[in-house]
């Protein structure tokens, strides 16, 4: 039997435009989140300014030209933030050296609370790669801004407060592009290809 | 294997406060009590245990007390959206032959207003009240401020 070309031909063609259409819709998937505020925004063109634990300015342009990995929390936080600052540790040394050349940057969502000298003490417990900033609340609230991602001051029954915030960190490539997310405590397998891609 | 056994019941036997003690009460079990070391008292501290119900009826865990905080609280952090935050819990549900976990990102007694430093290594005891179960101590083992997941193995390990 003579196979059926002209039928051939048709599948290939509509599996191609099906693909056109489905590629189509991821890239304005993409741009409609970004437009939506929904995905970060490239390192280039957030804008504030920090201090880090040893008291220098930090701004996002000096960021570029290395890979960026970013996460909320404040000290203040018992559960998740030891937590991710654990995770971040160990999949710090999991990918060793190759990481020295990253930015890995813990933004204070706790300006209150926070200052320098305190980030530093505290951060003193996990992976010395780890960069902790802070400073007013508009530059902080401005950072937050750039990510997409956010955060709320929470009145606690002692008088205390709590802060709620985004808990994912985030990844981007050398030229600042936005790569992924890790989840919160998102399993090791998945957290440390997604750094090797951001490292490429 | 025996032998080993044997000393780690020695060592366990040896200390007032035990750390890695399992504690029954009823048909609970409560088992692998950890917190991490704090730096000073006036950040809260946390405390994560696994707590497993033989039982054929549903439990909770209603409250808990404890000397190292003047406001100990049941706390669940929840994820929304990608936001964490962790509003109180008013109970903790152990449901029948099933167990849960106070673990890190999920339930956690959050111990407010710390009476004590946290040092990693010591122990300090919390009390659990059960709804129908009643009230049961367990001591709870510092850990580096930065661990993740309890040092002490599962009871059935
Ligand atoms: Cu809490």
């Amino acid at each position: 039997m003579k196979p059926p070309t002209l039928m051939r031909v048709g599948v290939v063609a509509v599996a191609a435009v099906l693909f056109m259409l489905v590629l189509g819709w991821w890239q304005t998937r993409d741009g409609d989140r970004q437009a939506a505020g929904i995905l970060p925004l490239p390192i280039n063109q957030m804008s504030f300014a920090l201090t880090d634990q040893s008291g220098d300015t930090v701004q996002p342009k000096d960021w570029l030209g290395r890979p960026t990995m970013v996460f909320f929390g404040f000290t203040w936080c018992p559960d998740i933030c030891p937590t991710t600052l654990s995770d971040i540790s160990i999949w710090l040394e999991e990918i060793g050296p190759e990481a020295d050349r990253m930015n890995t940057v813990l933004i204070s969502v706790d300006p209150g609370r926070d200052t320098p000298e305190i980030l530093g003490d505290y951060l003193s417990n996990f992976d010395p790669r780890i960069i902790g900033l802070t400073g007013p609340l508009p530059q902080i609230e401005q950072a937050v801004d750039g990510f997409r991602a956010s955060f709320r001051k929470v009145p606690q029954d002692d008088g205390d407060y709590t802060m709620d915030h985004t808990a994912g960190v985030f990844l981007f490539d050398a030229d600042g592009r936005f790569v992924s997310i890790i989840d919160y405590h998102e399993d090791y397998r998945y957290a440390v290809p997604k750094i090797r891609r951001a490292l490429e | 294997m025996k032998r080993i056994f044997a000393t780690l019941a020695l060592i366990a036997a040896a200390g007032p406060a035990l750390a890695c003690e399992t504690v029954t009460v009823g048909p609970l079990e409560v088992s692998q009590a950890w917190s991490r070391a704090s730096i000073g008292t006036a950040r809260p501290g946390v405390v994560y245990l696994t707590i497993r119900n033989s039982g054929t009826a549903d439990d909770a865990l209603m409250s808990i007390t404890t000397p190292a905080a003047d406001m100990p609280m049941l706390h669940q952090t929840v994820m929304t959206d990608g936001v964490a935050s962790m509003p109180h819990a008013m109970e903790v549900p152990v449901p029948a032959e099933g167990q849960v976990a106070l673990e890190p990102g999920g339930y956690h007694a959050m111990l407010m207003e710390l009476t004590q430093v946290l040092e990693e290594g010591e122990t300090f005891p919390v009390t659990l009240t059960f709804r129908d179960a009643g009230k049961v101590t367990i001591p709870v083992t510092i850990q580096n401020i930065g661990a993740s997941e309890p040092t002490c193995p599962s009871p059935d390990e």
